[in-house]
């Protein structure tokens, strides 16, 4: 059972009072793009073996949508963070630096 | 004029806790930046209760406020005097960017009390009930079985049960059920 800690209530959720949505930090491509763009947009998601980020809603709570960081094979949870951001936080990305040291990073710097 | 009643006006089941239905209660949400000090004050001013922390709630007597989330505030009221007090505090907020709603007909309430309440609502939440984690005072909003609810902790035996007035037979029949003689686990 996976269990997130929510940002915004700060109670330690259960999965079933969350709604998943799907893979986080994506890039809109809509009006003007390319159709290659726009069907990458839609359709082509990262299915890692391992570190991966995912939107989540706390539905069954306060409502509000944040992101989580969590490893799809063991399911360890390496932190959720607030929903407003556009790349993971750099606390989040060092944690998983120590914990998974060598993961490729979409997002480094 | 109709005449007003709460989903199922006096039920109330007795086993290893005691299950009753509250009846009408005022309930005004608030939504809006609780950080303003309008908001703020205006919530507090009609409530009469200090603004409660991040998932708690403060009481006096029927009036109280509920933290529900980090947008949203829920004021109670008596029944009565709810829908005045949506105006009220739809008047002071006018200018600022808000919702104000009256929402008491869309609740149904419940109180779950007795030593083994805790038990009761751990059958059917995945609320940490524990009495370290959830202690007198702390407000959350959770699911029973399969319908949203919030579970506020008045005191370490009291339990206070919130849900839609769509799902009061279902909530009243889960509590029922799960405080059901001869059911207890004895866990905390």
């Amino acid at each position: 059972m996976l269990i997130l800690h929510c940002p915004y209530c700060g109670v330690d959720a259960d999965e079933t009072e969350l709604a998943p949505g799907g893979e986080a930090h994506l890039k809109r491509f809509g009006p003007g793009s390319s159709d290659a763009e726009f069907e990458a947009y839609l359709f082509q998601r990262e299915n890692p073996k391992g570190v991966h980020f995912e939107r989540w809603r706390h539905a069954n709570g306060c409502g509000k949508w944040f992101h989580a960081a969590r490893c799809t094979t063991t399911n360890e949870v390496f932190g959720t963070y607030s929903a407003q951001v556009t790349e993971p936080p750099r606390d989040i990305h060092d944690k998983i630096t120590g914990k998974r040291p060598g993961w490729l990073s979409r997002w480094l710097s | 004029m109709s005449d007003l009643a709460s989903p199922l006006p006096g039920v109330a089941v007795s086993g290893i806790a005691e299950v009753r239905e509250l009846g009408l209660r005022g309930m005004i949400t608030i939504k809006g930046d609780l950080a303003l000090p309008l908001v703020n004050s205006t919530a507090t001013g009609v409530s009469g209760v200090d603004f409660p922390d991040r998932g708690q709630a403060n009481y006096v007597g029927e009036r109280g406020l509920c933290w529900m989330a980090p947008d949203e505030i829920m004021v109670l009221t008596p029944y009565a005097e709810a829908a005045g007090d949506t105006a009220h505090i739809a008047h002071v907020l006018r200018d600022t960017h808000s919702l104000v709603a009256n929402v008491s007909d869309a609740r149904c309430l419940f109180e779950v009390s007795g030593a083994s309440a805790r038990e009761v609502l751990s059958k059917l939440t995945p609320a940490d009930m524990h009495p370290d984690r959830f202690r007198p005072g702390a407000f959350r909003r959770t699911r029973l079985a399969q319908v949203p609810a919030a579970v506020w902790m008045r005191d370490d035996q009291t339990i206070e049960v919130f849900a839609f007035r769509s799902a009061a037979r279902y909530v009243s029949d889960l509590l029922a059920n799960a405080a059901r003689p001869g059911t207890a686990v004895g866990y905390y």
